[in-house]
């Protein structure tokens, strides 16, 4: 009833439009005296609004040019390479010697997914480590100063690592295990601590995220602390921490400078872990300035295989948070 | 008093095993300097329900807590005064929190299975207790699933996450996932504060069946509920904020419910504050 009568109310409306002068003459009727008519947008606030939306716009457009720039740029430029060599041969060729013509980047890919690898088992536990610590295990105390110091693991630029691989960290090596101390064992103590904050910081906001409750059903159940944090934290903050190790294995492959001043950059797979090596970063960083004609072209290629690379990394992600959530 | 005492231990006498689970004595419960509970005595029917009802911060999940040392990992609470579990003090030197809690359960007022399947959540606490062959924990996850009244809604689909069931139906895991460690007491916070009606209803059967053999503590807003499913029930209350919070009156739930002793009792259950 109450419904049909709003109807008509409804119906009436119009009407009472239609013919302002008759419906600003006549009184309202009583039931509708304590109602006032909604305020219209006004003009100001409908541009802002409109203004503010597009300054947004702008901003995400920006970002995304820019990765579309960055991406035709180096396409354009390295394109020719493919032509040239062929994919297969650039890809899968074992010799990098540009100046006698062979440019086959096997090496390079294969010594950046070992120093990937390497920096990934040392350091990866290690972060996963520090940010149990800081999320379940750490006094407000502890936290307060360790976690500030991982953030300024992350504001110490690359070359400062660097600096303090080959000055430091190299001798040492060098006086342990012989050779010069230039070669993946010191490239992966370095990319190990510089991927800490990266991997760090995530697992610990995963961990973060995991509801509280969870946490005291497991403990009502009578888990140890430790318990608790390896059968249901751990578990239940997993996709965050599979995203965090991908970002931390971009980070590892697309370091350049740290690894090129400790890698010692021969362009060959190394025998052992003692031995210089190349990657598919510190080749562009060492090459461009001479570089002229195929091999600076050659070097464009690169530069797309770690575009690849990078959006195979980006994917994945998606991948794997689009699964979490389905399963979650 | 004494008289009193004694109709209360005669009554006793009737539900349950006789005799009281806990035994809590001048208790005493802080936040830092803040004094939550003061001078809680009480003593807790073993194979019966004992509901703790009143107003919202009176201290009555504080208490909950207490009896399976969840405090504990709030940093800065303190408790003072003695309880016992079958005559034990559980704070006492060397007592392990995680055994206090493996023989004291817990349910939370927010149904909090763990992000993974139906048949993970209810083997989880024989799992951690060493538990390992496939047929043992089978038995187990379909007789707690069975006891908690859920077997028939998820016998098929063992291996579905635990997140996927409705609310009810989470909290009925979860209690599967406690009764899956045999434990001797249940306290259940608030269980039926975020489930639905028909689930109400089911848990609250469910504790019916459950109190043969285990002892039921629950804190409920819900008078009605505190009525129908308990033996005992406590009432506590702070009176002024910034004091510490009372137990008022411990009595046999119908005895509360039709003729309090004390007048702020009367005020709560007849809906005058609270």
């Amino acid at each position: 009833m109450a419904n049909d009568a709003d109807l008509t109310g409804h119906d009436a409306a119009p009407e009472m439009c239609a013919d302002p002068s008759s419906a600003a003459a006549a009184p309202q009727p009583p039931k509708h005296s304590a109602r006032r008519a909604l305020t219209k947008i006004t003009r100001g606030t409908y541009l802002k609004e409109a203004a503010l939306k597009n300054l947004f716009l702008l901003c995400a457009f920006v970002a995304v040019a820019g990765v579309a720039l960055i991406f035709i740029f180096v396409g354009i430029k390295g394109w020719p390479i493919f032509g040239k060599v062929g994919i297969f041969d650039f890809l899968g060729g074992a010799t990098w010697f540009p100046t006698k013509g062979h440019f086959g980047i096997l090496p390079l890919i294969i010594n950046s997914l070992l120093a990937m690898t390497g920096a990934l088992v040392l350091g990866g536990p290690l972060a996963v480590g520090t940010a149990v610590f800081l999320s379940e295990v750490a006094s407000p105390r502890a936290r307060a100063l360790v976690r500030p110091a991982v953030e300024l693991l992350a504001g110490i630029p690359s070359v400062v690592y660097g600096f303090f691989g080959l000055v430091l960290l190299r001798p040492i090596i060098a006086d342990l295990f012989g050779g010069l101390g230039f070669g993946l064992l010191t490239v992966w103590l370095i990319l190990a601590v510089m991927i800490v904050p990266t991997i760090a910081t995530l697992t610990e906001d995963a961990l973060n995220s995991v509801p509280e409750g969870i946490r005291e059903a497991s403990y009502s159940m009578g888990a140890t602390k430790w318990q608790t944090i390896w059968r249901v934290l751990l578990p239940a903050a997993k996709i965050g921490i599979i995203d965090a190790i991908i970002l931390g294995m971009g980070r590892a492959i697309g370091e350049t400078m740290a690894v090129v001043m400790v890698a010692g950059n021969a362009s060959v797979i190394p025998a052992d872990v003692l031995k210089p090596f190349l990657t598919l970063t510190t080749v562009i960083v060492m090459d461009m300035p001479y570089a002229s004609g195929d091999h600076r072209t050659a070097l464009f290629g690169v530069a797309i295989i770690l575009f690849v690379i990078s959006m195979i990394f980006v994917a994945a992600i998606r991948v794997i948070s689009r699964f979490g959530k389905r399963v979650g | 008093m004494s008289e009193r005492l004694a109709s209360l231990l005669q009554d006793q006498a009737s539900v349950g095993s006789g005799r009281d689970k806990f035994e809590v004595k001048k208790l005493d419960f802080f936040y830092d300097k803040f004094n939550a509970l003061t001078d809680i005595t009480v003593g807790i029917a073993e194979h019966a329900v004992t509901a703790f009802i009143g107003p919202s911060g009176c201290g009555k999940s504080t208490f909950l807590r207490c009896l399976n040392r969840m405090n504990d990992l709030i940093p800065g609470t303190r408790v003072e005064g003695q309880i016992l579990l079958d005559g034990q003090e559980i704070h006492g030197p060397g007592v392990d929190p995680v055994d206090l809690r493996r023989r004291v359960g817990m349910i939370f007022q927010q149904p909090n299975p763990f992000p993974m399947s139906i048949y993970d959540n209810v083997a989880y606490g024989p799992r951690l207790h060493g538990m390992r062959k496939k047929s043992e924990l089978d038995g187990i996850v379909e007789e707690s699933l069975k006891r908690a009244n859920l077997w028939k809604e998820v016998k098929d689909i063992l291996g579905r996450g635990g997140l996927t069931l409705s609310g009810g139906q989470q909290q009925r895991l979860c209690i599967a996932r406690v009764l899956a460690v045999e434990p001797d007491v249940l306290l259940m916070d608030e269980p039926c504060s975020a489930i639905d009606p028909t689930s109400v209803q089911k848990v609250e059967d469910l504790m019916a069946e459950l109190k043969d053999r285990i002892t039921i503590v629950i804190v409920t807003h819900n008078m009605q509920q505190a009525a129908r499913v308990s033996d005992f029930t406590a009432f506590f209350l702070q009176e002024m904020a910034g004091e510490p919070a009372h137990l008022i009156e411990f009595e046999r739930t119908a005895a509360l419910f039709t003729s309090p002793k004390d007048k702020r009792t009367e005020d709560y259950i007849t809906g005058r504050f609270g």
